[in-house]
């Protein structure tokens, strides 16, 4: 389709979900966790991925190997398990999911997978691991892409996004951005990083880490929580094929720079409220039309104090808000995914999640917290996203 | 809406080339020779350059060649402009750097300074920092420079408006090997307003690999 074509009466729909994480390996499962108030962080005694205590949210290896041994045996019986790395066990799990629930096919020339991590392979990088199966390329994270996307024998190679933290929800836009201007019909948006030394020593070394399981929004609050998860979310123009009922659209979205420093918000919080007010604008809303927020608060002092400032500033603050990181960390280039299909997920099972971990107003903007569970009708979601490198971003789920 | 490659650089085998003439060779032995002696030989005065790792000065001496000396994106409003990059080793490098710093554990010092650079988009951040550059910007990590996502990708931001001007392009650097090739696109209307249409290279796929390639248009 031309450069000059008219596409703005595309519609592009959100479909089934997967996500996993600590609270288990389905969005189905999160859901029922959440609602249970299950926490998935606990504190790591110490070992390979860290020297001393701290606390972290790890997928259970033992069930990731049982189900991905199985998954092996029923569809490609002829591999061995010593092929795959962990982060592509659940990456092939995940984006499994949600093909077995939606009715995209994979291969169609008209389908597109775009991945969201910031490490791949993590556990590649220097070399330390041999196993002769695993070719140590794969730790390029195009190549990590290809080896996804030709197991799943997709007809176009993966789209790979590395942006921080915003990767997730960068990555949702981008596959909306892509469908609306007509260059592919279905996208496969997956992303995820698993854990090892290399990622909590590094946010250790920025002291970002809290010793408790992290307080987003909370005035105690003191680091982030690192979480290992991956998730996967369908985007398609065709609302028939996503394998969900409701018809809920990427209505917005955009993503800015703050120009201002490579590890840390600018603090006014301008360049993250310019993200929201696009969004919001490009969605045709007003901010009261907004009816819950799933906020990025990673628990950190700064950032969440960036967070409530932009909020507030584009006249959010009265606004029904959660991090889902209270419950299985900052799952880092997964974040954005999950916590959209979570969100997704508030929308279409009308209950919004209370925000563990916070318990008193933290911030100096007051924004609306969520202290418990509720029962509440969802039309318009936005969510929101910062990170390192000064990258916002944000954007807006519609029910119509 | 005709999209242009209004502006465009290049860096590889020791030699700068801007707008397709080549305007520096370098004897340096070495990435960072070569990086150190492009910040004098371009005068340029940041302190900030000695503390970046060599994917980041890349890029940042990338836009310094590709803007020095013009107002090109000046002239829009800094959340207008976009930085859209590819590379294939995303920042290798510097992992490399952190995970050997960690694997002793009686040397166990992981350092900020370098822990900050295991994440490709730190370039966008450092080119965003120098240039006052607010808008869209994404970092894509493919085998090869790719224009067909970048055609794709930035067509979509000026069609509905979220960019009026995109900086683009390539910054691959790992070891010893690097490479840029960095772009301007600005589109019909504002190219008029500003200046009137000169003989600038229409943004398409076969063009941008051609201009990457050194073949003329």
């Amino acid at each position: 389709m031309g450069r000059n074509g008219s596409q703005l009466m595309v519609d592009v729909f959100v479909g089934a979900s997967n996500t996993i994480t600590s609270l288990g390996f389905s969005t189905a499962e999160h859901v029922k966790q959440i609602k249970a108030n299950q926490i998935g962080i606990s504190i790591y005694p110490g070992g390979n991925l860290s020297p001393t205590p701290v606390p972290l949210s790890l997928v259970d290896n033992r069930q990731l190997l049982d189900l991905f041994r199985e998954y092996l045996y029923k569809t490609k019986p002829d591999l061995q398990l010593d092929f795959f790395t962990r982060s592509e066990m659940l990456h092939i799990l995940s984006i499994a999911d949600v093909l077995k629930s939606s009715e995209i096919n994979v291969k169609d020339p008209r389908t597109l997978i775009i991945l969201s991590t910031l490490k791949g392979n993590m556990d590649l990088i220097g070399g330390d691991i041999c196993v002769p199966a695993i070719e140590l390329d794969r730790v390029y994270l195009w190549k990590w892409g290809e080896f996804l996307g030709s197991f799943f024998n997709s007809s176009n190679k993966p789209i790979v996004v590395s942006n921080a933290c915003i990767s997730g929800v960068l990555a949702i836009l981008i596959g909306s951005r892509l469908i609306k201007a007509g260059r592919y019909d279905h996208v496969i948006v997956a992303g995820g990083d698993i854990l090892t030394e290399f990622a909590v020593s590094g946010f250790q070394s920025f002291q970002s880490l809290s010793p408790k399981p992290c307080k987003p929004f909370d005035a105690a609050r003191d680091g982030l929580s690192l979480g290992e998860g991956c998730g996967t979310i369908i985007l398609s123009r065709h609302h028939s094929l996503c394998g969900i009922p409701e018809k809920i659209v990427v209505a917005g979205g955009s993503c800015t720079n703050d120009a201002h420093h490579i590890s840390g918000p600018l603090r006014t919080g301008e360049s993250f409220y310019v993200a929201i007010r696009r969004a919001l604008r490009e969605a045709s809303l007003d901010p009261r039309d907004i009816d819950y927020i799933s906020a990025h608060g990673t628990g950190t002092d700064y950032y969440d104090e960036t967070e409530a400032k932009a909020l507030s500033w584009a006249g959010l603050e009265r606004v029904p808000t959660n991090s889902f990181k209270g419950y299985f960390g900052h799952t880092l280039g997964a974040a954005g995914i999950i916590e959209s299909a979570l969100a997704i997920a508030s929308m279409r099972n009308r209950e919004i999640f209370r925000s563990a971990g916070f318990e008193n107003p933290g911030t100096s903007q007051q924004i609306n917290i969520l202290t418990d569970h509720a029962v509440k009708e969802v039309n318009h979601c936005l969510k929101t996203a910062s990170g390192f490198g000064g990258c916002n971003a944000a954007a807006v789920f519609k029910k119509i | 809406m005709e999209l242009f490659i209004t502006r465009y650089m290049k860096l590889q085998d020791h030699r700068v080339s801007l707008n397709g003439i080549v305007e520096h060779a370098s004897e340096a032995e070495s990435v960072d020779a070569l990086f150190r002696s492009l910040y004098r030989y371009y005068h340029i005065d940041y302190p900030k350059f000695s503390k970046m790792d060599n994917l980041c000065k890349l890029a940042f001496l990338s836009a310094e060649i590709l803007l020095q000396g013009t107002d090109v994106i000046q002239k829009y409003p800094a959340e207008q402009i976009g930085i859209i990059l590819e590379n294939a080793s995303s920042s290798l490098d510097y992992d490399q750097k952190h995970q050997e710093s960690i694997r002793d554990r009686n040397q166990y010092f992981p350092s900020p300074s370098v822990f900050v650079y295991t994440i490709p988009n730190i370039m966008v951040a450092e080119i965003a920092i120098r240039h006052k550059v607010k808008g869209e910007n994404t970092v894509f990590i493919s085998e090869q420079f790719d224009p067909e996502l970048i055609d794709h990708y930035v067509s979509e931001l000026f069609r509905n408006q979220r960019v009026s001007c995109c900086l683009a392009g390539w910054i691959e650097c790992y070891g010893d090997h690097y490479q840029s090739f960095l772009f301007v696109i600005e589109q019909e209307d504002n190219i008029k307003r500003f200046e009137g249409l000169q003989e600038y290279v229409i943004l398409n796929p076969l063009n941008m690999e051609k201009l990457y390639k050194g073949k003329s248009i």
